[in-house]
């Protein structure tokens, strides 16, 4: 084997593997090197069941941030969820963050109403208005229990 | 006189036969495969020990990790696109008739990629390398031995672990993780194919489900994995062929290296499903 | 007289239940050529392996001009083990290499030489044993006669000081076998260097020697020149110069190449 086109092969290999790794990690994993400029604001639920770390924020079905933490609240025993926001969206401060699914057996992510508010939020805040995840075992069995009733 | 007649006639005054009615020869039997046990667990220790450490012994043997990068990576190729191909339209076909019955084909894309990098990705790659290139290793190693060629290299101040493993596990860390991320882009466009093209789900469904399931943490758990399972592989595949003369159990010379790349290729396979389940285990 | 270059006193070995070598005494001289003759499986080539290290000995001393060898430095060690060099008997060559890299490695890995030197050395080497175009071929593509000779170039290309030969000449015609031993004799004279040859080719290498040795049962029971070997007193040293069979000593293989390194 010829050393040069033994060189060649080894070198389109690599670049061939590398593509495919920037591929995954850019384009797929969504690794920006470049961090965006966000701003967090945080929200209280009392149940954020199903809802992951990096999940979608989205405003009107667009994606404008992502959760990027989620913790308990040890007093007050509720979720508290960290929202990273694109610094470009302002959310004004009686904006809802409700907790939805992406069809019936989907991922959780959340959605953000719009406010009429003139205050916005600013980095650190706290959005008031939440909506913990529907629970579609508890809506089950309130709408058999109610027809039972009847 | 009495006694002696009657403890010959009921002993046949043969040690032997009393050792094997107390059972003892069990007992040294446990004893002896726990302490080669042990030998080889030490043996390999150290020979992947001495093999990193080559690694960075001056002058670096760029010539040979290029060789060994040609041959565990390049040639490899063909078969990893192939595997990966009809790994990610297999998932594609079986994940769309699981999830069809959930009215839920739409998170085919999720399945398909999730499944392809965290799991089946390194895996099948390291399990089709070792196929390909560490039978190969074990083997040539092994014929070295036999061969008196690792002699030879010992009387010529060559350090045969330097020589021998350095340069191939420094190919092989190289081209683990570039092969499994050329088979996870080639598994998840097979999914496509069969998920999209033939099933009709649509395309960019598919592409959102798979942009947005996967985290930055899968993608950097596979490549965990592959290079774990490098080391593995490369490890015992080596020093199966390193040590061909030791582990003859039925014969040496050809016989032995078969042995050898048998031994190794199933090892190597064992060990990558129980260390992929390990690091699969405190990674989630 | 000065002091033997290497010296092995009461060197002792055992694989398993066979002993193999039983208190080998032995002296090398600087710049002589000395002959181990012996029945096969006596133990000649763990003999030579002692010397080159890759077999260490259950007890004894190897001296190298007076010193212990294991009591020297790593260093020193090292120093004395670069200018030793070994041929074996079925050759070891690296299969996978060809016969040009082959015959260069043991230079190459030196990183004293740079691309240049070592192609000069390499190809004085083969036109001097008479290697003609065959650098691109491989040891495998090599009739036995010629692997032979790749293989003592390879021995040779270092310039080594001392060389030890596990039977250079199995498998060689006469023709080759005597111009294997001119070739030895001839480079000795050339180089100066110290040559331990393990042989069966009696008397051939009794013209080639000028010290012989001989092996007997894992011990030297013989040792002396040529003239001296010829009017020995000793009946096993007569009985196999003359190729008889004597005793009930058998000739199977004592070598058991399970335990052979630790």
């Amino acid at each position: 084997m010829n050393r040069k086109k033994l060189e060649l092969y080894v070198g389109l290999f690599v670049i061939v593997g590398l593509i495919s790794m920037g591929y995954l990690v850019i384009s797929i994993g969504e690794i920006s090197f470049f961090p965006k400029n966000r701003y967090s604001v945080y929200g209280y639920f009392s149940s954020v069941s199903g809802l992951k770390d990096g999940a979608r924020v989205e405003v009107a079905g667009v994606e404008i941030g992502n959760v990027s933490k989620i913790s308990i609240d040890k007093k007050r025993l509720v979720a508290k969820a960290v929202f990273s926001i694109n610094n470009d969206m302002k959310l004004s401060e009686d904006s809802i963050a409700s907790v939805k699914t992406s069809g019936i057996i989907g991922q959780k992510y959340i959605e953000i109403s719009p406010g009429g508010s003139d205050t916005m939020l600013t980095n650190g805040d706290e959005i008031t208005n939440t909506e913990s995840s529907l629970d579609i075992e508890s809506l089950v069995r309130k709408f058999i229990f109610n027809s039972n009733k009847s | 006189m009495l006694d002696n007649l009657i403890l010959g006639n009921l002993c046949f005054t043969d040690k032997s036969y009393i050792k094997r009615l107390m059972g003892t020869k069990y007992i040294e039997k446990i004893g002896g495969s726990t302490l080669s046990a042990t030998e080889s667990i030490g043996r390999i220790v150290l020979f992947f020990i001495s093999g990193v450490v080559s690694i960075f012994v001056r002058p670096f043997q760029f010539d040979k990790v290029l060789d060994h990068t040609w041959f565990i990576g390049a040639k490899s190729l063909f078969v990893i696109v192939l595997t990966g191909l009809f790994t990610g339209m297999v998932l594609g076909l079986q994940g769309y008739y699981t999830l069809v019955t959930f009215g839920s084909e739409a998170a085919l894309g999720s399945a398909v990629s999730l499944t392809i990098i965290r799991e089946l990705g390194p895996v099948l790659c390291a399990i089709m390398i070792t196929a390909r290139a560490g039978s190969a290793m074990a083997a040539e190693i092994g014929v070295m031995r036999i061969s008196e060629q690792i002699d030879a290299l010992k009387t010529m101040q060559i350090d045969p672990i330097r020589f021998l493993f350095s340069p191939r596990i420094v190919a092989a860390l190289i081209s683990f993780p570039l092969l499994t991320a050329i088979f996870d882009v080639v598994g998840i466009f097979g999914g496509y194919l069969t998920g999209s093209l033939m099933m009709g789900i649509n395309k960019s469904v598919y592409m959102d489900k798979v942009i947005s399931s996967v985290q930055t943490v899968d993608i950097a758990g596979g490549f965990f994995k592959s290079f774990v399972f490098a080391i593995v592989v490369t490890t015992i595949c080596c020093y199966r062929g390193y040590y061909t003369h030791l582990t003859t159990e039925k014969g040496y010379g050809a016989k032995g290296v078969s042995m050898a790349t048998t031994n190794s290729v199933v090892q190597s396979c064992i060990f990558i499903l129980i260390v992929d389940y390990i690091i699969t285990y405190f990674l989630v | 007289m000065t002091s033997p270059l290497i010296q092995l006193v009461d060197v002792k070995k055992s694989f398993g239940a066979h002993q193999v070598l039983t208190g080998v005494n032995l002296s090398i001289h600087k710049g002589e050529i000395l002959a181990v003759i012996g029945k096969s499986g006596t133990g000649k080539s763990v003999l030579l392996k002692h010397i080159i290290g890759l077999i260490h000995q259950d007890s004894g001393e190897i001296l190298i001009q007076g010193k212990p060898l294991h009591k020297m430095s790593e260093k020193k060690s090292f120093l004395f083990r670069e200018e030793l060099s070994y041929m074996f008997q079925e050759n070891a060559l690296f299969d996978s290499m060809n016969v040009f890299e082959n015959i260069g490695l043991p230079l190459a890995e030196r990183s004293q030489y740079t691309k240049f030197i070592i192609e000069e050395k390499v190809k004085t080497r083969m036109e001097q044993l008479g290697l003609g175009p065959i650098g691109e071929k491989f040891p495998a593509q090599l009739s036995g006669g010629m692997r032979k000779r790749v293989a003592l170039a390879r021995a040779l290309v270092t310039d080594p000081k001392v060389v030890l030969f596990d039977e250079p000449t199995t498998g060689l015609d006469p023709v080759r076998k005597k111009k294997v031993h001119s070739m030895i004799e001839e480079y000795q004279k050339q180089f100066g260097f110290t040559a331990v040859i393990v042989s069966h080719d009696i008397p051939e290498i009794f013209d080639v020697a000028q010290h012989i040795a001989m092996l007997d049962e894992g011990k030297i029971i013989f040792e002396g020149s040529k003239d001296d070997i010829l009017d020995a007193h000793n009946d096993t040293v007569n009985a196999f110069i003359r190729g008889d069979e004597i005793g009930n000593s058998s000739y199977t293989d004592k070598y058991q190449p399970e335990d052979k390194y630790e």
